[in-house]
């Protein structure tokens, strides 16, 4: 094993191009417990713990341009405001000691359907920044996962940075495991108003062989709360019209029997938990633009 | 490979290591330092944390060559670390303190010998110690907590020490512990 | 601070039962019954307590182990020839290395081979070890080994393991249970018959039958299996190890060496917790095969996937019920039936199986029963003992049947259980009397009686608080879906070795003068693995020699045995060695005092006389001369065993049999809220009532108690190593897959202290560790019961079982 060490983005670009096998370190926290474990004897190691562009962050007009290895622990204290499905993802990511170190990068890269971040990205809307010593390439999150722990990355990519669109309106994040802490979910599910385009969006993982999007669901809530003028009078979601939107959530996963969990509870799971963040988004919502009203009526 | 870094303020270097290792692995065969514990190997436990550049990690995920030139504080230092702390934020009366608090040992072993820091001595007085092979992590995150949080509810005591399990004590102790070094804490200023 | 949860009651005006009257010592500061501190409490908050997995020698090796992959199989072919050739590899051993004809071991059983010989029976059994300079050299080795299985069809439940063609486990066994099992895949069996369950089955007037399901818990001690065994010149070795009983595992160590047992030397390491984990061997014999074929020191330290295999595990059980009463409440009948498995090797088996049996029904009082426990041997992973030990899974099962017929009845389950609670005098199934104090409908009150915690305290100004509801920071809901439910569950755990077992433990004291200040040194073999057996061993020493110096010394083989630090035991057992030890000690110093100063005051030979703060006093108080005077350059020091009451075997037909020492009991209640909808579990608190006897330690004693409940709060909700039944392999073995409770998952737990002495043990103490695991899972089920209205007849319960899907 080689333990490379590059001193600038880069040095680590380069050193990828030559080594397209090595195996990108920044937080450890995948990558260590596959050595201890002895699952996996990388030829090299490529840390990037010295580039501190990585450790970076920079919060533009329309969208956030999070480095690959800010600690999710930032996330959750600076970056709430503008990305508060990440930051809620952020907070249920293992432990404090993890998410000091642990960022959307090495959840990225590992693409792991139980990642916490992806369903946070799906509904929110993001693009990887994947950079090789051949050029600099977005790729649009739902391109990203091709399968079981496989991403669109090229063998001598690395990721640089994730932009994530800026919320416009209400984003919750909900996370079932069996513990409070130190857990991996047994399925989570991201959702995403976006009041400016009238659209909403959501992210589904750990029931499905990749993180997923309920493409139908958010079609058919699309067309309801267009239909119903929603958007503009505020008014309650109906129970039928937030079922439907669950039962097709549900109907999103592909889920298996693990340890974890059955298939069966999984798709029960994202359902109820789809139909809880659909009520406190719009609540808060209607909360907002009640609130934008009063003060609109003052000014 | 060589690994050249700071530990408790002192400078350390290893040598001959091996890629794979980690700073856990390191600190404890290689450097003599056994007190960060290996309980899990993956992040699961939090009885390996340690502060590097200040900030509590898990030894056991961090490989050995990402330490080169960094700073690592592990329990063995935990006491000077909180002792040059209080040195910078109350003039130094935090020891007058803390050997009091050791003058209350009453068994041959007990609070005799090296000055401990407070989160140290609030682990003993509470009885947050049983096997303590949890306890070094739980010092290290606790501490940090402390420094961050003077005056932690509860809750935040819990969320601060959820990476970090102890299977004798049912935690109840240790939430005394914390809270009594929180108490001991304000009564300082 | 004094903690909030903390309440410690005296007899006082609670049923019967009186605290001991102790004169010796009263006087005495740091001595019993005061929260004394550790002793080890300073290395251990430095880091400087040197655990097992701390040990370090100059040019030490590192061992490894290589583990099947299958859990049932013929080993056609090994070949260790490429490993053995690797730089840096000093040895590799398989069976036909060992030493000598002793080629297996085991607690009671000696069926556990120390390398697989030519079959493995569970997946993760050892097959051959590796020593070389470094532990990724020996991993590496270590995969260098062939090793070619053919695979043997897998018995996993009793089905498959009664089956008429079934494949035997082990083929031909002639351990003394095999003429009483009914067939050669089960280990043990014992019945208990008292009464006629027949006819009392005519005058119940309800009658409730129930299947239960416990899951494989672990203990999760966090400092894995580890050790250093450094060979000595004599042709010898001296092994640091974590274990619960030094000189169980030398008698089974030695023979496998081809040793004497004085050339095998054993010290006490720092262990990382216990549970029971330890009783059973684990890496000893094969760091020292490795350190005496190399002649250097070698270290084995288990990595946590390792640890999975590396120790036996709480059975799992099917437990099958059936409970009758009267329309008053009254049980009429109780007949049962508890299947364990015990997996592929005995371990603990037999003596789990008569924990389960004789403690099957619980702290009632029951005149007609028909109880059998038997134990299978399996291809599932090897279980043995573990905190609560074969009571543990019975008190589960028992409880759920008294809310079950409670409910059948239309009564309070609280109530239903106080009119059936057993008390001082009530006669066991065993036929043996309960002689001490048995205050299990008070416990019941107290625990009843404690202030309920505030309803949806996840509420606030800002919306919910999410750390307070289920799932907590998950954010899975706002309130959503979520129910309370309140249960509660009590039960009885033995204490000390049972059923004939010469149960004793060795001590010795020494009384010396050292810079004018008389100082006691105590020396036990006991394994302190975290309860605080030191503490309490000095604040005895301080009481019955009226000292304040004590010196507690490494626990190792120079010393005799000190029986296992396992069921409850070791503060009644090895407490009570010292205290006798420290009395024999007080009567030697003493008569040296008459002998030097009897003849210049009466009341050398008429009063009774204490040691008190350094000097010779009278009961009146009165001073006669100091132990320095007394003791000069003399030092006195006394090694002595002591005994507990002898107890018998159960009869193999009827279980009949005084085959207890002790009994231990304690209460839960627990408060619980459910996420009904998504089937998630938040333990809002734990409340715990239990009866000590004599809290020694009273900081110490809470923290056993806190420490049970939690163990028992996990199995309830999360902890289960899950095993494939198709292969019986284990699917889990690691932190990530098998949870155990968080701080986060923890709640608080207010322990109200009952101390009504037992006049037959030390001090009137009773042994505590174990009660407290017992009830808090059935009370968390029954919590859960009340908040769902499901059944659950499993635990862990699991969210699947929560929302049916």
């Amino acid at each position: 094993m080689d333990f490379l060490r590059p001193a600038s983005w880069e040095e680590a670009l380069a050193a990828k191009a030559e080594h397209p096998t090595a195996v990108p370190i920044a937080g450890g926290t995948d990558v260590m417990v596959e050595i201890n474990f002895d699952h996996r004897r990388p030829e090299y190691l490529l840390d990037l713990n010295r580039i501190g562009d990585l450790y970076e962050w920079e919060v533009g007009d329309d969208s956030v341009r999070l480095g690959a290895s800010v600690p999710y622990t930032k996330i959750m204290e600076h970056l709430r405001a503008e990305l508060p499905g990440l930051a809620l993802a952020s907070h249920t990511v293992a432990s404090p000691q993890i998410r000091n170190r642990g960022g959307v990068g090495g959840n990225l890269g590992t693409a792991s359907p139980a990642g916490d971040a992806h369903p946070a990205l799906l509904a929110a809307g993001a693009e990887v920044e994947a950079a090789s010593v051949r050029g600099t390439r977005l790729i649009p999150i739902d391109d990203f996962y091709t399968g079981v722990k496989r991403n669109a990355l090229a063998p001598d990519e690395l990721i640089r940075a994730i932009r994530i669109k800026k919320a416009d309106g209400p984003q919750q994040y909900s996370k079932v495991g069996t513990r409070n802490a130190m857990v991996i979910a047994v399925c989570a599910f991201g959702l995403a108003l976006h009041p400016g385009t009238r659209t909403v969006r959501t992210g589904i993982g750990s029931a499905a062989p990749t993180p997923v999007r309920a493409r139908t669901a958010e079609d058919f809530l699309n067309a309801a709360l267009d239909e119903g003028g929603f958007w503009d009078n505020g008014k309650i979601i109906t129970p039928s019209v937030a079922k439907q939107f669950a039962d097709l959530c549900a109907a999103a996963c592909n889920p298996i029997d693990d340890i974890r969990g059955t298939a069966n509870y999984r798709r029960h799971a994202v359902g109820v938990m789809a139909r809880r963040t659909l009520t406190w988004t719009w609540e808060s919502y209607r909360g907002t633009r009640r609130a934008a009203c009063q003060n609109g009526g003052a000014a | 490979m060589r690994v050249n870094f700071t530990v408790n303020g002192r400078p350390q270097e290893a040598d001959d290591v091996w890629e794979g290792e980690s700073l856990l692995y390191v600190l404890r065969e290689r450097l003599g330092l056994p007190g960060s514990k290996n309980a899990c190997e993956q992040g699961e436990c939090g009885s390996c944390t340690v502060r590097l550049d200040g900030v509590p990690v898990c030894s056991c995920l961090v490989a050995a060559g990402q330490v080169q030139d960094r700073d690592v504080v592990t329990v063995e230092g935990l006491a000077d670390y909180a002792k040059q702390r209080d040195r910078v934020t109350s003039g130094g009366t935090a020891l007058d303190e803390a050997r009091q608090w050791a003058a209350r040992g009453t068994d041959s072993q007990t609070g005799e010998g090296g000055e401990l820091s407070p989160i140290q001595r609030a682990f003993i007085d509470a009885g947050a110690v049983q096997c303590g092979f949890c306890t070094p992590g739980l010092l290290v995150a606790a501490d940090e907590m402390l420094e961050r949080n003077p005056d932690p509810s509860d809750a935040d005591i819990r969320e601060a020490l959820s990476g970090n399990l102890c299977r004798c004590t049912g935690y109840e102790k240790i939430m005394d512990a914390v809270r009594l070094a929180a108490a001991r804490q304000g009564e300082e200023v | 601070m004094p903690s909030p949860t903390l309440g410690f009651a005296r007899a006082g005006g609670a049923p019967s039962g009186t605290p001991t009257k102790i004169t010796q010592g009263s006087q005495t500061r740091g001595g019993i019954g005061e929260s004394t501190l550790r002793p080890d409490g300073t290395l251990k908050v430095t880091g400087e307590f040197a655990y097992s997995s701390d040990m370090w020698h100059e040019d030490m090796l590192w061992g490894h182990i290589l583990r099947s992959t299958v859990a049932h199989a013929e080993i056609v072919s090994l070949d260790t020839g490429e490993a053995l050739a690797t730089p840096g590899v000093y040895a590799v051993m398989t069976y036909d290395d060992l030493p000598t004809e002793v080629r297996t071991y085991g607690l009671e059983i000696q069926d556990t081979p120390v390398l697989a010989h030519g079959k493995v029976r569970h997946h993760g059994e050892p097959v051959a070890i590796v020593a070389a300079d470094h532990p990724e050299t020996a991993r590496r080795a270590a995969a260098k080994i062939k090793v070619e299985y053919r695979e043997l069809p897998v018995i996993t439940d009793e089905a498959s393991a009664t089956a008429p063609d079934a494949v035997l486990v082990h083929e031909n066994r002639d351990d003394h249970h095999i003429g009483h099992v009914p067939h050669p895949n089960i280990v043990h069996r014992q019945p208990i018959v008292r009464g006629d369950v027949s006819a009392a089955r005519e005058r119940a007037d309800v009658v409730v039958e129930g299947e239960y399901c416990f899951g494989i818990q672990d203990q999760a001690f966090l400092g894995p299996e580890s050790g250093l065994a450094v060979p000595d010149e004599d042709g010898g070795v001296h092994l640091y190890i974590a274990t619960q009983w030094l000189h169980s595992d030398l008698r089974q160590i030695a023979p496998v060496l081809g040793l004497p047992e004085d050339k095998v030397r054993m010290t006490l390491a720092g262990v990382g917790g216990a549970f029971g984990g330890r009783e059973d061997l684990s890496m000893q014999i094969h760091a020292c095969l490795l350190a005496l074929r190399t002649g250097k020191p070698v270290k084995i330290v288990y990595n946590r996937f390792e640890s999975f295999f590396g120790h036996v595990h709480r059975h799992p059980a099917r437990l099958y019920y059936e409970h009758g009463a009267t329309r008053d409440g009254k049980l009429t009948h109780v007949a049962c039936r508890i299947v364990l498995d015990g997996g592929a090797y005995a371990s603990a088996s037999p003596a789990v199986v008569g924990n389960a049996s004789s403690l099957g029904i619980g702290p009632y009082v029951v005149d007609d029963v028909d109880i059998e426990a038997i134990a299978l041997y399996t291809n599932n992973p090897p279980c043995g003992a573990m905190r609560g030990f074969g009571a543990v899974q019975a008190c589960f099962a028992y409880e759920a049947q008294m809310d079950k017929v409670a409910k059948e009845l239309g009564m309070d389950p609280v109530e239903f259980r106080q009119r059936n609670a057993m008390e001082q005098g009530t006669i066991m199934p065993t036929g043996q009397p309960v002689d001490s104090p048995a205050p299990v409908a008070e416990l019941l009150r107290r625990v009843k009686a404690m202030p309920l915690p505030p309803e949806r305290q996840w509420e606030s100004s800002e919306g919910a608080d999410v750390r307070q509801l289920p799932g907590g920071l998950s954010n899975t809901t706002h309130g959503e879906g979520v129910v309370r439910g309140i249960g509660y569950a009590v039960g009885i755990k033995n204490v000390g070795f049972s059923e004939g077992f010469d149960d004793y433990s060795t001590a010795k004291v020494r009384m010396e003068v050292l810079a004018g200040e008389p100082v006691a040194t105590v020396h036990t073999a006991m394994a302190e693995v975290g309860q605080g057996g030191v503490t309490v061993h000095a604040q005895i020493a301080r009481t019955e020699l009226g000292v304040t110096q004590v010196t507690i010394r490494p626990a190792d083989t120079q010393v005799g045995s000190a029986g296992s630090t396992s069921a409850s035991r070791q503060t009644y057992v090895t407490g009570g060695a010292v205290k006798n030890a420290c009395e024999l000690v007080r009567e030697r110093v003493l008569e040296l005092g008459r002998r030097k100063f009897g003849t210049y005051h009466p009341a050398w030979a008429t009063a009774e006389l204490l040691l008190e703060d350094g000097k010779v006093v009278t009961d009146g108080g009165e001073v006669l001369a100091t132990v320095a005077d007394v003791l000069e350059d003399e030092v006195v020091e006394i090694e002595a065993e002591w005994r507990h009451r002898r107890t018998e075997p159960f009869d193999l037909r009827t279980g009949q049999g005084n085959g207890h020492v002790q009994y231990s009991f304690a209460a839960h209640r627990a408060v619980v809220e459910v996420d009904t909808e998504l089937g998630l579990v938040k333990v809002i608190e734990l409340a715990c009532a239990q009866d000590v006897g004599k809290a020694l330690n009273p900081l110490s004693v809470i923290g056993q108690i806190q420490g049970g409940t939690a163990q028992g709060l996990g199995v309830a909700v999360m902890e289960e190593i899950i095993v494939d039944p198709k292969t019986a392999k284990v699917r889990n073995p690691s932190f990530t897959d098998y949870l155990i409770p968080t701080i986060l998952d923890t709640p608080t737990i207010p322990v109200d202290v009952l101390e009504l002495a037992d006049d037959h043990a030390p001090y009137g103490l009773r042994g505590i560790g174990e009660a407290p695991t017992l009830s808090s899972t059935p009370a968390v089920l029954a919590a859960i019961r009340n908040a769902t209205g499901l059944e659950l007849n499993r635990t862990p319960v699991r969210p699947e079982h929560l929302t049916g899907k």
